[in-house]
């Protein structure tokens, strides 16, 4: 048995609840379903009736399938091991709170590169073209860790039941669908929405994927890239200081 | 006990919810390779206790340490396995898939955790079954599979949070004869338990707490003998006698007829066959004070009760099959056995059987927790 007890001990531990996510939960059809299906229903119902091409919604596609997939877990874990009465499990073995999240993070951020390949391969075969695959990689990868740590915070209020954090999830998903760019390019959107969207990660995810196809981005791609990280280390500090206050109240 | 140092320290630890002081500045000390038990009615304080200790939940006064580090660290949790009171195992991962995620978060090496994962599981009749998942497992077997995860770091010190509570009575027999096999290797082990013969028998020593607090800590013997202070005596006669005669003999605390005592032997079976444990609640207090109200006890232990002939017990008296029956509860035994000696000769009768019992720990437990509750 090893016997440091540091940051990187603590890492690798993380390893074990990542593969715990992803056998327990991720692996589960409805989780598949839902980064797959329903950007599929939501890019339809842009596609149709409408004046655009197919390609032109592909970004869009790819943001909200890695987006929906990175957010589709991580917001009820905690709540639904708290039922199940595996957090104490947890909560008393050495791992750190941040581990645990950590461990939640990385499998919901997993899970997300992963489904990300499907609207990838939809949009090959429509003949989109990648102008900058490279921008493309590293946005899904930090875009993926965002979202991923965004959910976290979602999953602190105390509850034992999964729905409420679901409810809160699917009130805070979907607003920002309509701010963020994902079908409609952010210089089209209504004044209104323009204001708001810096708000959103998804925004500068969004845009960074409309670069990557050729669309043309409307923020400069370094103001993306660390707006995205910022979020990320944002979202990471308050889910971490959230969750420290709140997981001894849930068992 | 192979003392070889501390185990646990606490020292005015203290839990609120609240306004509610759960844990009020509780102070023990548990040394390495003792079998430690935590008793205390539903809702004192013990769960509270166990989870601070573990690290669960955070402590909002004092001090405690496991193996000298502080509790809920990192180093202590390593060091500690814990088996809570409500299955906790993975319902969708197999018994291996459970085994071997412990044996990640743990980091212990792969050849190593899979030899302890299958000796384990042999051990504990769930070889067999380690590729079902745990969902498909009995009460009895999540217990047993719970348990082998918290051992599987091969812990100095074990939590066992009702570990027997549920069971049923095969069940909880080899959970028993494991946790005396834990005990001869040394391992620490802190048990919380309702049922009290089974703390007399497996612990070395015993905390009670009640109200958040500790109301009493010694071996279950003395803890008995100094707490408990009242002795049972059973006695048969060749003629029946009245209950309210025999209830005003000098000495006589309480009394109890042959239909109560048989009522209560019934109901303690009864709970232990349906492993009431927990449910049944406290196992010693309520049951008592259930006996005492179906018509046999004539007080609760510890209050003196010298009224004549009450209830049931005056009409259904000591007229049954098993002879002419009586439990009596005293304080003082020589008084007692005199009195009744003095009562044989007095009115002719002769005395079959005279048997006296020492306090037990339910006594004692009963006792101290109901003496703390009138204060309250």
């Amino acid at each position: 048995m090893k016997n440091s007890f540091g940051i990187i001990d603590q890492i690798i531990r993380s390893w074990a609840i990542v593969k715990k996510d992803m056998k327990i939960y991720y692996s589960k059809g409805p989780v598949v379903l839902m980064g797959v299906m329903f950007p599929a229903f939501m890019f339809l119902a842009f596609a149709f009736g409408r004046n655009m091409s197919a390609v032109s919604l592909m970004p869009g596609l790819i943001a909200i399938s890695v987006f929906f997939t990175c957010s589709a877990i991580a917001p009820i874990t905690m709540p639904w091991e708290t039922q199940a009465r595996t957090l104490e499990r947890l909560a008393s073995s050495p791992l750190a709170i941040w581990t645990i999240l950590f461990g939640d993070m990385l499998a919901s951020m997993l899970t997300g590169i992963i489904i990300s390949i499907v609207p990838i391969v939809i949009a090959l075969a429509i003949g989109t073209t990648f102008v900058d695959p490279l921008i493309l990689i590293v946005a899904i990868i930090l875009g993926s860790v965002c979202f991923a740590t965004a959910s976290l915070i979602i999953s602190s209020p105390p509850a034992s039941a999964p729905q409420y954090s679901q409810m809160i999830s699917s009130f805070v998903k979907f607003p920002l669908i309509f701010i963020s760019g994902v079908f409609v390019p952010l210089s089209e959107l209504p004044e209104f929405a323009r204001s708001i969207c810096f708000i959103s990660p998804l925004t500068y995810f969004t845009d960074l994927a409309r670069y990557s196809t050729g669309g043309g981005n409307y923020f400069p791609i370094a103001a993306d890239l660390l707006a995205i990280i910022g979020f990320t280390l944002a979202s990471w500090v308050i889910a971490v200081k959230l969750h420290n206050r709140t997981l001894p109240l849930r068992v | 006990m192979q003392s070889q140092g501390t185990a646990i320290e606490v020292k005015g630890l203290t839990k609120l919810f609240g306004t509610l002081v759960a844990v009020d500045h509780i102070n023990f000390q548990v040394e390495r390779g003792e079998f430690f038990g935590f008793l205390g009615p539903n809702g004192a304080g013990k769960t509270t206790t166990i989870r601070m200790l573990t690290g669960v939940i955070k402590k909002d006064g004092g001090e405690a340490s496991i193996m000298g580090y502080p509790a809920g660290s990192i180093r202590a949790k390593q060091l500690s396995g814990v088996m809570p009171e409500l299955s906790n195992a993975y319902m969708d991962l197999t018994a291996w898939g459970n085994l071997m995620l412990m044996a990640e978060i743990y980091r212990i090496p792969g050849k190593q955790a899979k030899e302890r994962a299958e000796s384990f599981l042999q051990q504990l009749g769930l070889y067999e079954r380690k590729d079902s998942l745990a969902s498909t497992y009995s009460m009895g077997m999540r217990k047993r599979l719970v348990l082998s995860m918290a051992l599987l770091s091969n812990p100095q010190l074990l939590f066992l949070d009702e570990p027997t509570s549920g069971l049923d009575v095969q069940s909880v027999r080899f959970m028993r004869a494991l946790l005396r096999n834990l005990r001869q290797e040394g391992k620490t082990i802190f048990l919380t338990t309702h049922n009290m013969d089974e703390a007399a028998e497996m612990c070395e020593r015993v905390a009670i707490i009640n109200h958040g607090k500790i109301v009493a800590l010694d071996s279950p013997d003395r803890l008995s003998i100094t707490a408990g202070r009242i002795y049972l005596v059973d006695v048969s006669f060749d003629k029946p006698v009245s209950p309210e005669m025999l209830s005003n003999l000098p000495g006589v605390n309480r009394l109890e007829t042959a239909q109560a005592i048989e009522a209560a032997d019934r109901l303690r079976a009864q709970q232990a066959m349906a492993g009431v444990g927990r449910q049944g609640g406290m196992g010693g207090g309520q049951n008592r004070m259930q006996q005492a109200q179906m018509g046999g006890g004539h007080a609760l232990p510890g209050t003196t009760s010298q009224q004549p002939g009450i209830g049931a017990a005056k009409t259904s008296g000591p007229e049954t099959s098993n002879g002419h029956r009586f439990r009596l509860y005293t304080g003082d035994t020589t008084l007692l056995v005199s009195s009744l000696v003095d009562f044989s000769r007095a009115h002719s009768l002769q005395m079959n059987i005279i048997n006296v019992r020492p306090p037990s720990l339910e006594d004692a437990f009963v006792r101290l927790t109901e003496e703390k509750s009138r204060e309250k």
